[in-house]
């Protein structure tokens, strides 16, 4: 639901259906809400027959990069000979985010339940959710409905009398944006920095601690017991372009708009209908650019964002990503050329500075933007950023780099009026340079 | 990293040192721990200082330059003594968008911090900027010591404070 406002009658609420609704976080009200069912039933299942069900039902990883959940569990040793581990991502930092928060607060024994389900399938005796060291309330609550599933049974030696072993921890980060990436989170919970891992070695392969382990977001974890409790059939329904794209999705909308929320809606919703007609734009305000899938992923113009269908394949045709659905909101008061250096000062500050093109181009993005803002720019420095976008895309150890050159590039090449007044001096200088 | 002196308590006796055993067995690594210990040292602290890193590197079989090169990589760790109430505000672009650089501001004002990063003359706040709280709907959203405020505009902020004597 359009949380913290009330539902709206276009939503498909499943994973929010109890978001504001605080007898939902304990676990007697959990159970009567119809929780721990689909753990019951996975764990009479084989793992493979899990693994089976949430491939079948078509759901791909919400995190940002859409990888199909049931696929990625697949890649798991099938022959145990090591010991195999879950982490959960809830390390949500991605700016314009704040889905995972919300299911963390207001659901947490229905990520406790996935988290479950999720190391049956992929045979783990011990599961991690790494929460960032930000959310002290969703810590609290996750770690209270823990206590509480131990003590009922859920987790333990012996979940639900199955025989199974189910650990299952929280480990806190501490302020770090990259260890939202699967190996970077992997390192700090060993206790290293957050830097990420060249990959191969795959996590499936070789994860935390050397072993094979899965990494799966906040909202994909909490999507799998609904799959098991109503099956894949029904899920791989709940798509409203292609049947490539399945399901329910959170967005968390904010920025310049009216009723800023998390809006669950089925895949394939258009943008235009859930950004005009649910979240709204400010009274007398028009639409200048979006961003429908956080801060990483490229900006689409109004009139692209009016036509783009939200699943995977539609952002991309749009020209940008779905990504984590963190959806920032620019209306015709924002100034791109300010908001797009405050990014790039995010990226900057979040660079973990292992890869030189991410340690130096994010540095010198906002260098250079800041000098455009401070009317001191020239007009080579948009071809400057331009190919320092380049030089920052697809040469790095992980996305960071990219995602910081995504919307400097498609800013520059969409609104690109907006730099060119502040080097011609049509526009006064938004800031001074130290 | 200096070395440990003859004033130094140490931080893990007792109930911290029993809390510090139970994280211990949840990981399959001593290493694992470090996160966990360095949040039990911020807590009983205040901060982290390179005696307490000695102490966790003891601890955890790990050299105190190690340790020292994961306290300076997350920033939520503290390397020097901060104000009684350490606010963390968001001015990353989606606040930014709804006027977050004005909570700054006021806070900067009502706290008599002055500057980010200063602690006030009467050691009662350290105000820092962060990136991004993950609460984007919720603008402007800080952190006041554990407290996840929400919706802080500037004229609140002054109420707000009172609360943090």
């Amino acid at each position: 639901m359009g949380f913290p406002h009330k539902p709206h009658a276009r939503e498909t609420v499943v994973l929010s259906q109890h978001f504001g609704d605080p007898e939902a976080r304990s676990y007697p009200g959990w159970v009567k809400r119809g929780g721990y069912q689909a753990l019951r039933q996975a764990l009479a299942m084989k793992p493979a027959e899990v693994i089976d069900v949430v491939k079948e039902s078509g759901l791909r990883g919400r995190g940002g990069a859409g990888f199909p959940t049931g696929m990625k569990w697949s890649f798991m040793p099938k022959e145990k000979s090591k010991s195999h581990f879950l982490c959960c991502n809830a390390d949500e930092s991605e700016p314009g985010t704040f889905k995972d928060r919300e299911i963390m607060r207001w659901t947490p024994h229905a990520l406790i339940e996935g988290c479950a389900i999720a190391m049956h399938a992929i045979q783990a005796e011990v599961g991690y959710i790494y929460i960032r060291g930000e959310f002290t309330e969703p810590i609290r609550v996750m770690q209270a409905a823990l206590e509480e599933a131990y003590k009922e049974g859920a987790l333990g030696q012996n979940a639900l009398g199955s025989g199974r072993r189910l650990d299952l921890w929280i480990h806190r980060g501490a302020g770090a944006y990259i260890c939202g990436e699967e190996t970077a989170l992997m390192n700090s919970i060993e206790g290293k920095r957050g830097n990420p891992r060249i990959r191969p070695p795959f996590p499936a392969q070789m994860g935390v601690f050397g072993m094979p382990t899965t990494v799966n977001n906040v909202e994909t974890i909490t999507s799998v017991p609904h799959i098991l409790n109503r099956g894949a059939e029904w899920y791989k329904g709940l798509s409203l372009s292609n049947p490539k794209s399945a399901g329910t999705k959170l967005f968390s909308i904010c920025g310049h708009v009216a009723r800023p929320g998390n809006y669950e809606v089925t895949v394939g919703f258009p943008l235009r209908e859930l950004l005009y007609d649910l979240a709204g734009l400010r009274p007398g305000r028009t639409l200048k650019a979006v961003q429908p899938g956080g801060s990483s992923v490229p900006l689409i113009t109004r009139a692209e964002a009016e036509t783009c269908l939200l699943d995977y394949e539609g952002c991309v045709a749009a020209g940008t990503q779905l990504g984590s659905g963190g959806m920032i909101v620019y209306d015709d008061t924002a100034d791109m050329v300010y908001q797009i250096m405050r990014l790039a000062r995010f990226y900057a500050h979040e660079s973990c500075a292992q890869c030189t093109q991410c340690r130096e181009g994010t540095g010198w993005t906002v260098r250079i933007l800041e000098r455009i803002l401070a009317g001191k720019g020239e007009m080579s420095d948009l071809d400057l950023l331009l190919d320092l976008g380049e030089q920052m895309t697809g040469k790095t150890i992980c996305v960071l780099s990219d995602s910081c050159a995504a919307p400097v590039v498609s800013g520059i090449k969409k609104f690109r009026a907006e730099f060119e007044a502040y080097i011609t001096g049509a526009r006064k200088p938004a800031l001074a340079l130290a | 990293v200096t070395q440990t002196t003859a004033e130094y308590q140490p931080v893990f006796t007792d109930e911290r040192r029993r809390r510090l055993d139970q994280i211990l067995a949840r990981y399959p690594a001593k290493r694992a721990a470090l996160l966990p210990a360095l949040w039990i040292v911020q807590e009983a602290r205040g901060w982290i200082a390179d005696e307490a890193m000695v102490e966790v590197a003891e601890l955890l079989g790990l050299t105190a330059a190690y340790v020292k090169g994961v306290v300076t990589f997350y920033t939520m760790y503290h390397q020097h003594p901060v104000g009684r109430h350490f606010i963390q505000v968001c001015t990353t672009t989606p606040c930014n968008l709804c006027g977050a650089e004005g909570v700054v501001a006021a806070l900067l004002q009502h706290t008599g911090c002055g500057e980010l990063g200063a602690t006030s003359p009467d050691g009662r706040f350290t105000v820092v900027e962060v990136e991004c709280l993950g609460a984007c709907g919720f603008a402007t959203p800080m952190l006041i010591d554990d407290d996840f405020i929400e919706d802080v505009t500037p004229e609140k902020v002054a109420g707000l404070l009172q609360r943090y004597q």
